[in-house]
């Protein structure tokens, strides 16, 4: 893109926001309530009419005054079950982070042999193609019968989604380094070790980091649901705490949060991915 | 079962014995407090111990001092075995006496180190108390006698230490609904209940059919976790819930559902949660459980108080306890609320707390869970539910406590106009028209 290209794509973006913010204003305006029918005043009060009411769409004005009392005051801690936002977040991304290094442990090496070898990748493929579709959330309630642990169960569910993407691209990307380079190698008399770490793995590097940014998507998806279902410290618990007070306005900075999370940690894995990338000659 | 541990620390055969020796061991520590504080300079202090003999010290510094009182309050620390506890709870006002004990100080004033932590769904409690997660937990009344038994899990043998709440639930429909009050017209409603073993499934099924409604083969019962039920209200998933309050009262301040009755109404004074944990730890933390034991019963006796309502729902009401706005609480907790029809109703006795677990409580849930087949076969009633709860047990501590307990049960078992005779449960399970059994 030209400069000129990236600064109309840039305004329109803007106005693009601008709009959708505007219709979110204009839809949360609440007819002004005439009250035409005389409620007794103490049965209004009970109800909570009395005072200016929530309840609805919050505003976007609403959620960026809850955005601005949270984000202001990140690390708060009153009590177990109450923390801000960036202890939550703190939470969420580490369970992440080790479920996902647990899984890339498993699945790059695992990958790898799967990948060289063909009478190995035959054997396991079945089991791989049944596994792989089953929805990680799928597995949590034998995970806490079996793990007793409902912290490590949550770790468990983000370790079994992320294995899968990780273990095909990986096995698929050793399988495809091209033939002439292996055999260039093995005419330069190079051994087996040397070949794989020196030859196959930068040449399959791409395509492992895909796999790895695949399911660090995933595991991010997964994560908050997880929490939702378990209950844990973490975003998803945020999200469904606040929902339980049907609290709309955190709901949905819950979500941006999330958003902006979930693409902050896929720009990381774009940058690696970057850098691995080779050109062929 | 009544827990009949030989002794706390394992040192002594009978728990007299360890007793008398713990009571002489802080008695001596005492003493040589004191001791120690008149005269400084150990020197000294064992030249005027020679001098006037022990004895003599003794029963002066007795004379001198509060003794009966300190040694009580020496004793009242009683080695625990496990001060940090891990204690589960659903967000709900049925959780009132063992939320509060947390930011009114009870947990602490035992020298206990409890951490309440907030749980998505009834059966992930299950799970988490199975799974030894939790030292003890906000259970419904019927899930420690299913959990013994291994109905709906593996059996799991469980301790019920007090009742938390009786009355408390209401039957809550959608706004849609006002004109259509009479259960007779409910053929085809889709009703939401926080558990299969829950107080709310067994009266709602018992309301039913006493209305000529198979909760079975006319309606639609579902499990919703508590939380969920007004999201669920509002987005005409359900046509109304027999749930816990605040939920009722929410539905009513959010203006999506109106209080069809109490379930007061339907059985005044039924039981609804229980605090309980796993027997086997409280064989294996007496101390603890005693303590744990004293904090609820004293939290249970303040939240009795009806001037105590007010302070207590601003107690609960933060984001780490219930989350919800204070005025939904009060009317819940005090009993004076809006009924979503335009109604103001005063019914004090709403919800209120004795902590009993009468045993007769246990057997006629055990009865509504063989009815609607949850339980095969032969019940051996009375046997399981003295297992389960602590009844005496509880009303030993009460006394203890100094709180009044109450010989028998203040209020006799009828529910919708039908006594029940505790003594006779297989005949009560047999006089319903509509039964699985």
């Amino acid at each position: 893109m030209t400069v000129s290209q990236r600064l109309r794509s840039g305004v329109l973006s803007l106005l693009i926001a601008v709009i959708a913010l505007g219709f979110w204003h204009l839809s949360t305006l609440q007819p002004s309530t005439g009250s035409a029918k005389a409620v007794d005043p103490e049965y209004a009060k009970l109800m909570g009419l009395d005072r200016t009411k929530r309840g609805g769409m919050p505003s976007p004005a609403e959620v960026g005054k809850t955005a601005w009392k949270q984000i202001s005051n990140p690390f708060y801690d009153a009590g177990s079950n109450d923390k801000g936002i960036g202890i939550q977040l703190g939470y969420s991304v580490g369970r992440v982070m080790l479920g996902f290094a647990l899984a890339a442990a498993l699945a790059i090496p695992l990958g790898f042999v799967t990948g060289l070898s063909p009478i190995i990748y035959g054997a396991l493929n079945p089991f791989i193609q049944v596994l792989k579709p089953i929805s990680p959330l799928a597995w949590m309630p034998l995970a806490l019968y079996t793990i007793k642990d409902s912290a490590i169960s949550s770790i468990f569910v983000i370790f079994i989604c992320s294995l899968w993407p990780m273990l095909i691209n990986t096995a698929h990307g050793v399988a495809s380094v091209r033939r002439d380079w292996i055999n260039v190698a093995r005419t330069l008399e190079a051994g087996t070790m040397r070949t794989c770490f020196r030859v196959i793995l930068p040449a399959a590097a791409p395509t492992i980091l895909t796999g790895m940014r695949i399911s660090m998507g995933i595991a991010w998806l997964v994560i908050v649901a997880a929490e939702m279902l378990v209950g844990n410290l973490g975003i998803g618990y945020f999200v469904w705490n606040e929902w339980n007070n049907l609290s709309l306005s955190n709901v949905i900075f819950a979500i941006l949060v999330i958003g902006v999370v979930g693409m902050a940690l896929d720009l990381a894995f774009g940058a690696l991915q970057r850098a691995v990338t080779y050109v062929e000659a | 079962m009544v827990p009949a541990w030989k002794c706390a620390c394992g040192m002594h055969a009978t728990q007299e014995q360890h007793d008398a020796s713990v009571e002489k061991r802080s008695e001596e520590a005492i003493h040589a407090a004191v001791l120690n504080a008149l005269i400084p300079k150990q020197g000294q202090r064992r030249r005027f111990l020679e001098a006037v003999g022990v004895p003599t010290v003794a029963a002066a510094i007795s004379s001198l001092f509060p003794f009966a009182s300190l040694q009580a309050m020496a004793q009242e620390k009683a080695p625990l075995e496990k001060k940090d506890l891990k204690i589960g709870f659903i967000p709900i006002t049925c959780a009132t006496p063992l939320i509060m004990s947390a930011p009114l100080g009870f947990y602490e004033k035992q020298g206990l180190n409890v951490s309440l932590v907030k749980t998505a769904g009834w059966a992930l409690i299950r799970d988490k108390v199975t799974n030894k997660e939790y030292d003890a937990s906000h259970l419904l009344a019927p899930m420690p006698l299913a959990m013994s038994m291994g109905v709906g899990s593996g059996p799991l043998p469980m301790n019920v230490a007090t009742i938390q709440n009786s009355n408390g639930q209401a039957i809550t429909l959608a706004l849609k609904h006002k004109d259509n009050r009479d259960p007779k017209n409910w053929k085809g409603f889709k009703f939401a209940v926080p558990f299969e073993f829950s107080m709310h499934n067994f009266l709602l099924r018992y309301y039913l059919a006493e209305h000529g409604l198979d909760p079975d083969k006319d309606v639609q019962i579902r499990v919703v976790p508590p939380p969920e039920m007004v999201a669920n209200l509002r987005a005409n998933n359900i046509d109304g819930y027999l749930g816990p309050d605040p939920f009722n009262q929410r539905a009513v301040y959010d203006q999506v559902g109106f209080i069809h009755l109490l379930t007061k109404e339907l059985w005044d004074g039924h039981p609804c949660c229980s605090f309980g944990m796993r027997a086997e730890w409280v064989k294996e933390n007496p101390n603890s459980f005693a303590a744990l034991y004293r904090a609820v019963l004293e939290a249970a006796a303040m939240a009795s108080g009806p001037e105590n309502r007010a302070t207590i729902a601003n107690a609960i009401a933060p984001a780490n306890y219930l989350n919800q706005p204070v005025p939904v609480l009060e009317q819940v907790l005090t009993g004076k609320y809006a009924d979503g029809l335009g109604n103001v109703k005063n019914v004090p006795d709403r919800i209120y707390f004795d902590p009993v677990p009468w045993d007769s409580l246990g057997v006629w849930i055990l009865t509504q869970m063989k009815r609607w087949g949850y339980v095969k076969g032969d019940v051996r009633y009375a046997d399981i539910v003295s297992q389960v709860y602590l009844m005496t047990e509880a009303k030993k501590r009460m006394k203890e406590a100094g709180i009044l307990a109450p010989a028998a049960m203040p209020k006799k078992i009828v529910v919708m106009g039908k006594p029940f005779d505790t003594t006779k449960p297989d005949a009560y399970v047999s006089s319903f028209a509509i039964r699985r059994a």
